[in-house]
């Protein structure tokens, strides 16, 4: 939707279908789905639960195919080229997704393991992570010794030890208190920013999108994108009630479900 | 009282009223049909202690090693495959289901007319025993696996060798370790089937000699070998499976 010189991820009329479980025809997930997002931006992708936004989101990592149109992540295709984006997404999820067999720093390891770093220089770089993150002295406990907010902020070294480009994050706060949301939440943005990183973040709380993004996108069922908005300084002060009020027209929604 | 205390007399009280009740039957029947306890231990004792008889225990416990490690590795080259591809299911399990009905007995007299040496035919007999229960316990653990580990594991487009090392043999591990307890006591019932029609050496072998001298006491002598055998590996799996599974919450773990 948004036209730009070089975007670095591009969605060009995605179309995910699955099949339904009861053998009667496909069901579509994301129904022509088009945009572009540039290179240091962040996009919070706002939806209901089962708009659809899961969907893009694994089809933009790789995960899986589409069934028409074509996803582009630095020109590649991210299903196809596999081996390509190998340590160049990084991925933060809903759920921390700890292995529970490895300790916090073996966790941090993991990406750096798979991308054949040598041992020692990925514990050090897995050190450093947790130690931003506020863990040091964690290193060695097990993902059942750690808080709800200590795990996931473990999950983001994880992401983050790769050095990946682009960031995805799918709810990554949503299991979380409010408090330990916020802190965190404030912390991977500076984290982002300071580093120059690529985000898609996909959220269902408004305010969530509009503190994160620099552009929000609006999707609809099937995934398509219903609305759009930047948020630019203006918006994150006087304009933000319009965008607000805006975005629940879309979305149908209870003003109720905007955070305090 | 501790609770471990509490279960360690549970067991003793059990075994003291079986122990009895043989004593009791050793004073009213003859000593061919129920020899004393104490002869019964001593002779248990005598076989501990006597290398050359302690080395027919020791040559049983390598036969049931070698054919519950056969098992294992031929039932995790079946399973994993079948994990992978659920298809390949439908062909292969009438096959595992066709084996599991099959009785040891059965497979001896197999073994005895297609094979010549002793040691292949107790190590077939074993392995296709034990071979269904490997293959459908170690598919149970892979089937096990999270999703989300899964998924989360693919994001960093690892290599098939290295999703196998990261994520699918910590998934199993659990399962195999099940698996090996379970079939470690009816290995051992097997092979001395298999070692009493077959074998010149061994604890099936003894007891078959003990039955030609209707040697009650060395009968049973043997036998105890066998479940002391059994029950030392027990143990040492359980201390591996503490030792492996450390990262469970304590309250997880096994006892």
């Amino acid at each position: 939707m948004t036209l730009m010189a070089e975007p670095l991820i591009r969605f060009r009329e995605v179309t995910k279908e699955f099949p339904r479980p009861d053998g009667t025809g496909n069901f579509v997930a994301v129904d022509k789905l088009s945009f572009e997002i540039a290179k240091g931006e962040i996009v919070a992708v706002l939806g209901k639960t089962g708009c659809g936004k899961s969907t893009m989101f694994n089809l933009l990592s790789g995960l899986i195919e589409p069934t028409r149109g074509a996803v582009e992540v630095t020109g590649h295709d991210p299903f196809k080229e596999f081996n390509f984006f190998r340590g160049k997404i990084g991925i933060v999820f809903q759920n921390d997704r700890l292995m529970p067999w490895r300790t916090a720093l073996d966790n941090v390891v993991l990406g750096l393991e798979i991308l054949d770093t040598p041992r020692e220089q990925a514990e050090a770089v897995a050190r450093r992570w947790l130690e931003r993150l506020g863990l040091s002295g964690h290193e060695n406990d097990y993902p059942h010794a750690l808080s709800g907010g200590m795990r996931q902020r473990v999950s983001i070294a994880r992401a983050f030890a790769v050095d990946p480009d682009i960031l995805l994050c799918d709810e990554p706060f949503s299991s979380l208190d409010e408090m330990t949301a916020r802190d965190l939440r404030a912390e991977f943005l500076r984290l982002v920013r300071q580093n120059g990183k690529t985000a898609v973040f996909i959220t269902h709380h408004i305010n969530e999108a509009m503190e994160v993004g620099d552009r929000i996108l609006v999707f609809h069922r099937p995934a398509r994108i219903a609305y759009e908005a930047r948020i630019d300084e203006a918006a994150r002060g006087g304009g933000r009630q319009a965008i607000q009020d805006e975005i629940l027209k879309v979305l149908s929604l209870d003003a109720s479900a905007v955070r305090p | 009282m501790n609770q471990r205390v509490t279960k360690f007399l549970q067991a003793s009280a059990s075994i003291a009223v079986l122990l009895a009740a043989w004593q009791i039957a050793s004073l009213f029947f003859p000593h061919y049909l129920f020899p004393p306890v104490q002869d019964v231990i001593a002779r248990t004792v005598k076989i501990l202690l006597n290398w050359a008889e302690l080395s027919q225990v020791l040559e049983t416990a390598l036969r049931i090693f070698a054919g519950l490690a056969g098992a294992f590795l031929l039932g995790s080259l079946i399973a994993i495959p079948i994990g992978r591809y659920p298809r390949i299911e439908s062909y292969v399990n009438p096959f595992l289901i066709f084996l599991q009905g099959i009785p040891a007995l059965s497979w001896v007299i197999v073994a005895i007319i297609w094979f010549h040496g002793t040691e292949f035919r107790i190590f077939f007999i074993m392995v296709v025993t034990t071979l269904p229960a490997f293959t459908f316990q170690v598919l149970d653990s892979y089937r096990s696996m999270s999703k989300d580990l899964f998924e989360m594991t693919m994001a960093f487009r690892p290599s098939g060798w290295v999703l196998f090392r990261v994520l699918i043999v910590p998934t199993i591990v659990p399962g195999i370790l099940t698996a090996w307890k379970i079939n470690l006591g009816s290995s051992a019932r097997v092979v001395v089937v298999a070692e009493l029609v077959g074998a010149t050496g061994g604890v099936g072998y003894e007891l078959l000699r003990q039955q030609q001298l209707f040697d009650m006491a060395g009968a049973l002598a043997w036998t105890i070998q066998l479940v002391l055998f059994v029950l030392v590996v027990q143990q040492l799996i359980v201390w591996t499976e503490t030792w492996l599974l450390r990262y469970r919450p304590v309250s997880e773990r096994a006892a």
